[in-house]
């Protein structure tokens, strides 16, 4: 099986090790991500102004080109899922939209491309049973909580991957890793996304409360699908660490990375040395490395 | 705090585009306070998700305007996915973003954007962050 | 020649404001045919009356034509006038010139309505002279009632048409009479006990000679008419022989096993071998077969052995009963809608966020905490006590518009419960309007907040989580403008009320409309509350929307009048404008027997003098036909027509315009 794949920006450069973790463990499962060959930014943000058709024409490209080497497209980056297949529904949907943006990238392109995140490619696709089989180095007694963020679930009539309040199939995963999913309550809020780059407090705020809400419900790992999630998560750390009374941080990683690991991948291809948080004591503590 | 109602303003054409722009009918919102209580950065918001919507139903677009609520919206939807009305006052804000930034006005001068956070930041952030504050 | 009338009305200024009604009647004079003319100011009037019946007497008119409101309005009153005069009362007929003309135009000098008004009523005066008298029908009555759902609505009809002296057959799906009110604690605003108040109601259900309780029983299909209906009603298998069973209750006390009660609403178990609740009416047990060993695989059986009267038949089969009844009262209740559907309040994922029934049956005496406010993960007491209004209600996107009427007033009555029983707690309520509307309603409500002490915040909740044994709750106090989180013990969730499962089904059954939340509509929503538009089944309680006990106890009532009404009666009168076959052109095509949306339409056989079947026919039951030509617009034949609106009435009147 190959699927057509596009990596997006972030995972070509910043979060390379989400990039190259999910690749591994899809042909370690036996399928193959296969990248588009032309590709270019999705914007990063789906305009929330309908009549803003301009921030859908790079969206749309992508989809065009996706659509000209198969019927589905896969995304790692919740970002980069939403802004895609959100664009792709305008296009499919709203014969109006489709003819003037259409005509602004001079493509046929009519909305026709599935759009899947790599964890519905694993859910629908592979199953999660046949992942559990591929299992090698299962995930044994790690609590872990699996944040969800907000770009991967809302808004639901779009995105319809899972309930938007109660999703489980980051759980289901896990639990076909061998990990023990831990679900708390901060699991789908905001990390405090793009305000990374003017408001920082807000930023440590609510990836503090993210991580807190986390360890508070006995998580030991969190795993991410998301860059930026990521990044805030990490970021925070050490504010959250010296503000929070008696918590003391929680590694941070992309699920792949915990995919890849549970699918037995050499640690060292995992990337996890890109990480600003440690996550080998932890693995060496559950004697799982 | 007083205000005086005036009909030119609740049917102002900056009210009236702000709807066109945004898609939302400002009328909708009954005021229940689902967004304001969900809202993760509405502690940070001078004017919460709710009273937006509450000015701008009077016709108050300076008021809100004035305030730092778009500006601090993360657009994470919380407030759209659990409006009972089907409201997004994330639209709204975005809409509100959009009529300063559609003027040529930016919120954030890139050139004031600290090196390090261009440096080290995800791209995406630095993407979405340009669409939401430059113009 | 024909001799006919036409009475102009100006009703005051509603038509006369832009129709010369003078014009019209003068207009109207020339006509072949019409020998008296005249406008007045109100003919609906007494005076307007007379001198209809008097222009009727001296001018022998054979019709008559009254240029008016709507049909629907004074149809009746002109036809009795019609007939008091000595006319056969289908020689009266209504031009609409108010709604249909002067009404839409603004034209106050009058050019444009005098125009219309004289051309629609010359055309009625040609459909006129194409009338024939008609009779009205009669048709017999069957002097027994059924009443389906056994709740307060249900059991207040059945106890009514029982005093008046008919026959009332009470058909409930559950082992118990008592409905929905059964697990109510207290009731708003007077804070009686439901109980107390129900169980009297239904043992005198039980105890009247007039009804007859099925209960157990779902109705399966009903066929016929008003003053005939045929109903198969399902009696479905209790185990338990009705007749011989005292109701000691030694078998639920030996049944080995136990299940979730549905009763109870998953806070408590029950018996496989029960009744629904202590007072259940009647007192006889039923096995719940899909959970009962001994019917399932042949293991246990104790009930039988510990039975004296020897009353229990694990082989018993469910059975069909029929039933002949003359009116039927529709009262099934309401159900509510499942709160899982709301992700973020946790239900059925955190163990002390409730429903409101829930809560009822934790303030309940015979409720599985013996009426003390305990809390379902640890069973401790909650001492702080967060109530949701509107879970589901006045929420298009997730829920269901509309407003379920009656959650403010239990929610207030939730919280002065709690308070009287937990006298330190805190409680909280989470609302957006207050809406108590009804006799010492709203004192009610100030009482729960001055008196005893609720919390009321004006807002929704956005989410609820637990945290160290605590149900975290977050939402917005829209009226000092902040955010809210209140650590509460137990979350309780005023729950949109729906419709039954199934209710659709059940309206399809008999025929009767439904809006697209399933609850049946009533005939005219302000004069005919309780009627349907199918004759002779009528309405009453929460099957129709949301509303409280009083109204459904009042809704009971006016159905039951209503059946009384019909009942006093040996024979009924109905209009006869009904659809009729042309027994020698009908070629039996059964188009018209398909687009029937009343199935009052039958497959008649012609026989010959041996009894063989020459000849299929369609045949009008003209009971009922409700006279809406659906069958006229689809037979091919032109076979059927419509009596008092006629082809040749119709196109009279098309070709005058």
């Amino acid at each position: 099986m190959k699927i057509p794949y596009y990596p997006g920006c972030t995972l070509n450069t910043f979060a390379k090790s989400f990039d190259e973790s999910a690749r591994d463990a899809a042909s370690a499962i036996g399928f193959e991500m296969a990248e588009l060959k032309q590709w270019n930014c999705c914007g990063a943000t789906f305009p929330l102004t309908p009549d803003n058709l301009i921030a859908l024409s790079a969206p749309a490209k992508v989809l065009s080109n996706a659509g000209k080497e198969g019927d589905t497209l896969t995304t790692l980056c919740s970002v980069c899922y939403n802004v895609l297949k959100r664009t792709n529904k305008v296009l499919r949907d709203n014969r109006e939209k489709r003819a003037t943006i259409n005509g602004f990238i001079e493509e046929e392109y009519d909305g026709s491309v599935n759009v899947l995140h790599f964890l519905e490619v694993l859910r629908d696709k592979v199953g999660f049973d046949k992942v559990k089989a591929a299992v090698k180095r299962p995930l044994a007694g790690i609590k872990t909580g699996a944040y969800y963020g907000c770009m991967l679930l809302r808004p639901f009539e779009d995105m319809g991957i899972d309930n938007a309040e109660r999703p489980t199939v980051f759980e289901n995963l896990l639990k076909a890793l061998g990990a023990e999913p831990v679900e708390f309550p901060n699991r789908i809020e905001c990390c405090g996304a793009h305000l990374a780059m003017n408001n920082e407090e807000v930023v440590t705020k609510l990836s503090g409360n993210v991580m807190t809400s986390a360890v508070g419900s006995g998580a030991e790992l969190i795993v991410t699908s998301c860059p930026l999630c990521q990044y805030n998560l990490e970021k925070s750390q050490d504010k959250v660490v010296s503000s929070t009374p008696g918590y003391t941080g929680v590694p941070v990683i992309y699920f792949t990375q915990a995919l890849g690991l549970a699918l037995g991948q050499p640690i060292e291809s995992l990337g996890f040395e890109k990480n600003v948080t440690d996550v080998m004591p932890l693995l060496k503590k559950k004697g799982i490395v | 705090m007083k205000i005086k109602l005036l009909k030119e303003e609740i049917e102002s054409a900056s009210i009236h585009h702000l709807q066109r722009i945004s898609g939302e009918d400002l009328k909708k919102c009954y005021q229940c306070g689902n967004c304001s209580g969900g809202c993760p950065v509405s502690y940070e918001m001078e004017i919460a998700p709710s009273q937006v919507m509450r000015f701008l139903q009077l016709g108050k677009i300076e008021e809100v305007m004035k305030a730092n609520s778009m500006w601090v919206c993360v657009g994470c939807l919380q407030c759209y996915s659990r409006c009972p009305k089907g409201c997004s006052v994330a639209a709204v804000l975005e809409g509100l973003r959009q009529t300063v930034l559609r003027k040529g006005e930016d919120f954030e001068k890139i050139s004031k954007i600290p090196m390090q956070f261009l440096k080290n930041a995800p791209q995406q952030a630095i993407v979405c962050g340009f669409r939401k504050f430059v113009s | 020649m024909p001799r006919i009338g036409v009475f102009v009305c100006q009703c005051g200024n509603n038509i006369a404001a832009t129709v010369d009604t003078k014009k019209v009647a003068e207009e109207m004079k020339k006509l072949p045919g019409v020998v008296y003319t005249c406008d007045y100011k109100f003919m609906c009037s007494s005076p307007g009356q007379d001198m209809l019946r008097q222009a009727i007497k001296e001018n022998k008119l054979d019709g008559l034509i009254v240029s008016a409101c709507s049909p629907h309005m004074h149809e009746k009153t002109f036809r009795k006038a019609a007939e008091a005069a000595g006319l056969n009362p289908y020689q009266c007929e209504i031009t609409n010139i108010r709604e249909q003309c002067s009404w839409v135009h603004h034209d106050t000098t009058k050019a444009v309505g005098t125009v219309k008004s004289i051309d629609l009523t010359r055309m009625t005066i040609e459909r006129l002279k194409k009338n024939r008298p008609l009779k009205k029908i009669k048709i017999p009555v069957k002097k027994r009632a059924l009443v389906i759902g056994g709740g307060i609505a249900g059991i207040q009809a059945a106890l009514d048409i029982a005093d008046g002296g008919r026959e009332v057959i009470l058909v409930e799906k559950e082992p118990s009479i008592g409905g929905n009110m059964a697990r109510l604690s207290e009731t708003f605003p007077t804070m009686d006990c439901s109980q107390c108040i129900l169980t009297p109601k239904m043992v005198e259900a039980e105890l009247n000679e007039n009804i007859t309780l099925l209960t157990y029983s779902e109705v399966e299909k009903v066929d016929g008419y008003i003053g005939n209906f045929t109903v198969q009603i399902k009696r479905k298998s209790k185990f338990v022989d009705e007749e011989r069973c005292t109701g000691c209750g030694e078998c639920i006390e030996k049944c080995p096993f136990k299940t979730e009660s549905a009763f109870e609403l998953g806070l408590a178990k029950r018996k496989v071998i029960y009744t629904p609740f202590p007072q259940s009416v009647p007192n006889v047990p039923v096995i719940d077969a899909p959970n009962c060993p001994k019917i399932q695989k042949d293991k246990c059986g104790a009930c039988a052995i510990v039975c004296g009267p020897k009353c229990i038949d694990f082989k018993m089969e469910d059975k069909i009963v029929t039933e002949e009844v003359g009116a039927i009262v529709v009262a099934t209740g309401y159900q509510l809608m499942p709160n899982e559907r709301f992700g973020e309040y946790g239900y059925g994922r955190i163990k002390d966020v409730i429903s409101g029934m829930q809560f009822e049956r934790l303030a309940s005496s015979s409720g599985p905490t013996g009426g003390e406010i305990r809390r379902p993960s640890d069973g401790k007491v909650p001492q702080n006590v967060v109530f949701i209004q509107c879970v589901g209600s006045r929420d298009e996107k997730k829920g269901v518009s509309y407003c379920s009427k009656v959650c403010c007033m239990y929610t207030a009555k939730h919280t002065m419960l709690y308070k009287h029983k937990v006298h330190d707690g805190q409680s909280y309520v989470f609302y957006m309007d207050i809406r108590s509307g009804g006799k010492r309603y709203e004192e009610f409500v100030r009482k729960a907040i001055e008196h005893d002490d609720a919390m009321y915040l004006r807002g929704r909740v956005s989410r609820v989580y637990e945290k160290d044994g605590k149900v975290i709750v977050q939402g917005a106090d829209t009226l000092s403008g902040s955010q809210v989180e209140i650590e509460a013990d137990m979350v309780v969730l005023a729950t949109a009320i729906v419709s039954r499962e199934g209710a659709d089904t059940l309206a399809q059954k008999l025929g009767i409309g439904y809006d697209k939340y399933k609850f049946y509509n009533e005939y005219h929503p302000k004069l005919r509350p309780v009627e349907t538009v199918t004759a002779g089944i009528f309405l009453a309680g929460t099957c129709m929307g949301p509303m409280d006990i009083p109204e459904s106890v009042a809704q009971g009532s006016a159905a039951a009048s209503k059946v009384l009404a019909l009942f006093s009666a040996d024979e009924m009168a109905r209009e006869p404008i009904t659809a009729g076959v042309n027994k020698t052109t009908c070629n039996a095509c059964w188009d018209c027997v398909t687009a029937c949306p009343y199935s009052a339409i039958e497959r008649e056989s012609v026989k010959d003098r041996q009894g063989n079947i020459v000849k299929w026919l369609a045949r009008v039951n003209e009971g009922v036909c409700q006279g809406c030509g659906v069958c006229v617009a689809a037979c091919r034949s032109k076979s059927v027509d419509l009596r008092g609106y006629t082809d040749e009435q119709v196109f009279a009147a098309i070709n005058s315009f």
